[in-house]
């Protein structure tokens, strides 16, 4: 059904070793290892605070280096920075942009907009369903909505990682377990690093579920599911892995 | 309409309050003229009246043009060259530390009697609110745009362009609001230390002549004036710039 699927660019696995970062006293990263796998989805969950947010900025570059010391380095040998699309909490969108024109902001952007990216932009409006949505502002919208156009605007930037700071923890449950299903789909391929308080999201869309915790911040991998996502929850296997997951939460 | 009554309302009231205060205190015309007297007078000296409003209009509409056209480029420049922003800043400041009063007669001196000394004068009092509060909003752009911004690889004056101008709209309209409320004070002021024409003017000779009467004629139509100008930029001002940034 989905046609828009990502496969011309092979996706690099991400490398972070040795990572150190403090905020004044308060260590957050002390020589932190992360493994983050090509073309994979991996979770990460953890309390508020412990540093999730801080781990996908420095990914994405957001973090300049005096601030931290270690190594970020992809297979591919391109900075991760360059190749990465950001998904954050809340949508991002310019309310004096309509929806279309949102979703083609990196274009704008770059000034890198042309009429193939325009075709590509309205075919994802078509597929997420959005369609006749195009000329509305975000005002008009609503929270799944507004979460969809983020989805087109972080597809069209055609990256192979992205990243991903629960952007589906702001809608009803209905709306994300429609926006995890819409996203499992099109982000085939990419590698993406999804940080989540949802432990029922980690387990219908990880293929790696690290648990973060403490200070400075440990990475416990704790589960390596290979089937195919999005999983469904009614599946016997589903039930299995919720009490493994669980039981390392402590739950 | 709803507006239309309550200002109608509010207007009454101003007139009864007024001509209580005259019948109450008993005070003579030359203090304070009755409601009606001033009717009269502006019916006297209508003629006389419309073309001096003519004149203060004009001044009020291009200070209130130039100073924000100005205000809104020293922000411009400001915020795109931090260099430059660092050396404009304190004359900005410095501008508006000094008092209006006191430099406008130098205005007359520079400019002449004429209408470009009142538009100095509206230009100084305007671009200072205009430039701070538009330099305000570009340098709080949401950092989550710029974080968003940055990872798209945004081009510096495409980001501008696209997201911190935009962004920093609202912030220049609350600006130009008070920036619309001081450019006919601008004028007048400038009218007041050396003018031959305009509502300032006149309403300063009509005081030397203990024509309390006209001088209130004058100051009701400025009043009007101001009203009707700011009703106009506010309302162009919503529409135009719809948007509210959190």
């Amino acid at each position: 059904m989905m046609s828009y699927v990502f496969s011309h660019k092979i996706a690099p696995t991400i490398f972070l070793e040795n990572l150190c970062l403090s905020f004044g006293r308060d260590v957050l990263f002390h020589n932190m290892n992360l493994t983050i796998a090509s073309g994979k989805w991996t979770c990460l969950l953890g309390a508020s605070g412990v540093g999730k947010t801080t781990l996908l900025k420095l990914i994405a570059g957001l973090i300049p280096n005096p601030f931290f010391q270690g190594n970020i380095r992809c297979d591919n040998k391109i900075a991760s920075a360059q190749q990465v699309a950001y998904m954050a909490q809340t949508d991002l969108l310019q309310p004096w942009l309509t929806a279309l024109d949102n979703a083609l902001l990196g274009h704008r952007l770059r000034g890198s907009y042309s009429n193939t990216v325009l075709a590509q932009a309205k075919k994802l409006f078509a597929q997420v369903g959005l369609k006749g949505a195009e000329k509305k502002f975000p005002d008009q919208l609503s929270g799944g909505m507004r979460q969809r156009v983020a989805l087109v605007r972080t597809l069209l930037e055609e990256k192979s990682i992205v990243l991903m700071d629960e952007p589906f923890s702001a809608v009803d449950a209905i709306t994300r377990f429609q926006l995890q299903t819409l996203a499992a789909e099109l982000l085939q391929n990419r590698t993406v690093l999804l940080v989540t308080h949802d432990p029922l999201e980690a387990l219908r869309l990880g293929n790696d579920i690290y648990i973060l915790s403490g200070a400075p911040v440990k990475a416990d991998h704790v589960m390596q599911l290979e089937n195919a996502i999005p999983r469904s929850m009614d599946d016997p296997d589903f039930i299995k892995y919720q009490r493994t997951l669980f039981n390392a939460l402590n739950l | 309409m709803k507006l239309f009554l309550r200002t109608l309302f509010l207007f009454i009231g101003i007139i009864a309050i007024w001509q209580m205060v005259i019948s109450i205190f008993n005070l003579p015309p030359y203090i304070l003229p009755t409601p009606l007297s001033v009717l009269f007078s502006l019916q006297n000296h209508f003629t006389l009246i419309l073309h001096e409003t003519g004149i203060t209009i004009a001044e009020t509409c291009l200070g209130l043009l130039l100073g924000v056209l100005l205000g809104t480029l020293a922000a411009l420049l400001m915020a795109s060259f931090k260099s430059i922003g660092f050396w404009i800043l304190p004359i900005l400041v410095i501008s508006q530390a000094i008092p209006t009063f006191a430099i406008a007669p130098l205005f007359v001196i520079w400019f002449g009697y004429g209408m470009t000394s009142k538009i100095a004068t509206a230009i100084i009092m305007i671009f200072f609110p205009v430039a701070s509060s538009f330099l305000d909003g570009l340098n709080r752009s949401h950092p989550g745009w710029l974080d968003l911004a940055k990872t798209m690889n945004a081009k510096k004056w495409r980001l501008f362009w696209y997201i911190r101008i935009p962004a920093a709209l609202p912030s220049l309209a609350s600006g130009v609001r008070v920036a619309t409320v001081a450019a006919p004070i601008g004028a007048v002021v400038g009218e007041w230390v050396g003018a031959s024409q305009g509502l300032g003017f006149l309403m300063l000779n009509a005081n030397a002549r203990m024509q309390i009467d006209l001088m209130f004629a004058g100051l009701w139509v400025l009043i009007i004036f101001s009203l009707g100008l700011y009703f106009l930029v506010d309302k162009s001002l919503k529409r135009l710039i719809p948007w509210q940034i959190n």
